[in-house]
């Protein structure tokens, strides 16, 4: 216990500052992702053959497949073609990918809820095709997705520990490396777990709020 | 041929480690439902500390906290022990959580009519509401194995030889980096599928042996 004081005291700046490259690679990944995953969510129906198997390929491989395999083919695999990346540039790419995959389907699923009487009513009113979708459909799509979209953002968080293995300087692999040169494993994982929970679990009860407060009039 | 080759060696691996990891994580999430249900105060608290916990913190985390942090006198984990452990702990925490979920959807009457007939607890549980309980669970749990097949992957971290291990060994050698990760991404697709489809085939066959 002593042992678990004195190195959060010595080492626990440095693992702020790693705790600080997760939140900031969480926040971009979903930056990038969401956007993206709003253009996937109509992609994977689209009548334009194209754009519709390209979304598909995106949905299906960034759900279907590990994120520690996206994030070292982004890492490893790229080179190969020529494109090398810095470790950060790769994995914030690749938890893009993943966090576009997944919000597609999020998004999906929260705007075929959308019941079809908003959408034969803006129709009636005269709204174009665009402007329902604009004004009616994605902001109550998104309304009811956004509950499982702060639940993924979560274990989106948590994925970025994956990311040490791509040599991103976050909180696991700043833990890994004091560590392995103090040989203090147990008190510095220990440590790094308890900030990833004082986030993760927090956010998960933010998470769970929201999916009452939204439901309230349900 | 090399690459298929590397795949086809860490595919054991990958499958073990997930069935595994599954099966202490069913065990181990009974008694955590147990205590999520519980009317004792303490008991609660500490199975719903308990499942927060696990999953507020990365599954890496406690693969790392259990290989390389945990030693009980000389005895340390190896890295297959530690793998399987740490993703059958998290597993029992998502599990427990899917099945207090299923049991409480069970609607009141059943439990009402039971009491009401006289039946003893045992036959309750496994007569009336175990057999509801799991029909309610089988997309949930379908989904969560889905999950921990990709999770299983986390393995490599400490050095299991399954398949993101053997795929990222043969990348550094090769430099053909694009094509195996890609043909891996594609072996845990293909794996999902079966998966995915007993789902269904058994979604299918319970709701036909429920009579309404």
């Amino acid at each position: 216990m002593n042992n678990l004081v004195d190195v959060a005291i010595q080492y626990g700046p440095t693992l702020f500052d790693g705790l600080k490259v997760s939140l900031s690679l969480t926040l971009l990944s979903l930056a990038f992702g969401l956007p993206l995953g709003l253009v996937f969510a109509f992609g994977v129906t689209a009548h334009n053959r194209t754009f519709r198997y390209l979304s598909v390929f995106f949905v299906e491989v960034g759900r279907g497949a590990p994120a520690l395999v996206l994030l070292q083919l982004m890492y490893y695999g790229l080179p190969n073609a020529d494109i090398t990346l810095s470790s950060m540039a790769s994995a914030c790419l690749a938890l893009t990918w993943t966090t576009a995959a997944y919000s597609a389907e999020l998004i999906r699923g929260g705007i075929q809820s959308v019941p079809p009487g908003e959408v034969e009513g803006s129709h009636a009113l005269g709204m174009s095709y665009r402007d329902c979708l604009r004004f009616v459909v994605i902001p109550q799509g998104l309304r009811i997705a956004l509950p499982s979209l702060m639940g993924f953002a979560v274990l989106l968080f948590q994925a970025t520990s994956l990311a040490y293995s791509v040599a991103v300087p976050e909180l696991m692999s700043q833990a890994y490396s004091i560590g392995s040169s103090t040989f203090q494993y147990l008190p510095v994982f220990i440590i790094a777990g308890l900030l990833y929970a004082a986030i993760s679990i927090p956010a998960t009860w933010l998470s769970v709020y929201a999916e009452r407060m939204l439901s309230r009039h349900l | 041929m090399e690459m298929l080759r590397a795949i086809a060696i860490g595919l054991p691996l990958t499958v073990l480690v997930t069935v595994l990891a599954l099966m202490i994580g069913t065990v181990l999430a009974l008694p955590i439902v147990a205590g999520l249900r519980s009317r004792n105060r303490i008991l609660w608290l500490v199975s719903r500390l308990l499942v927060d916990l696990l999953r507020g913190v990365p599954p890496v985390v406690w693969l790392f906290i259990l290989y390389y942090g945990v030693s009980i006198g000389a005895i340390r984990l190896t890295a297959l022990q530690a793998g399987v452990l740490g993703l059958g702990v998290v597993a029992a925490a998502y599990l427990a959580e899917i099945f207090r979920g299923a049991i409480s959807s069970i609607p009141k009457g059943q439990w009402e009519a039971s009491s009401a007939l006289g039946f003893h607890r045992a036959t309750v549980w496994s007569r009336i509401i175990g057999p509801q309980t799991a029909r309610a669970v089988v997309p949930a749990y379908t989904t969560f194995a889905i999950g921990l097949l990709k999770d299983s992957s986390i393995a490599s971290s400490i050095g299991v030889a399954e398949i993101v291990f053997m795929s990222s060994q043969y990348a550094r050698q090769s430099g053909e980096g694009i094509m195996v990760f890609f043909v891996a991404a594609g072996v845990y697709i293909i794996l999902s599928v079966p998966l995915g489809l007993l789902s269904r085939h058994l979604d299918v066959k319970m709701r036909k042996a429920v009579a309404r």
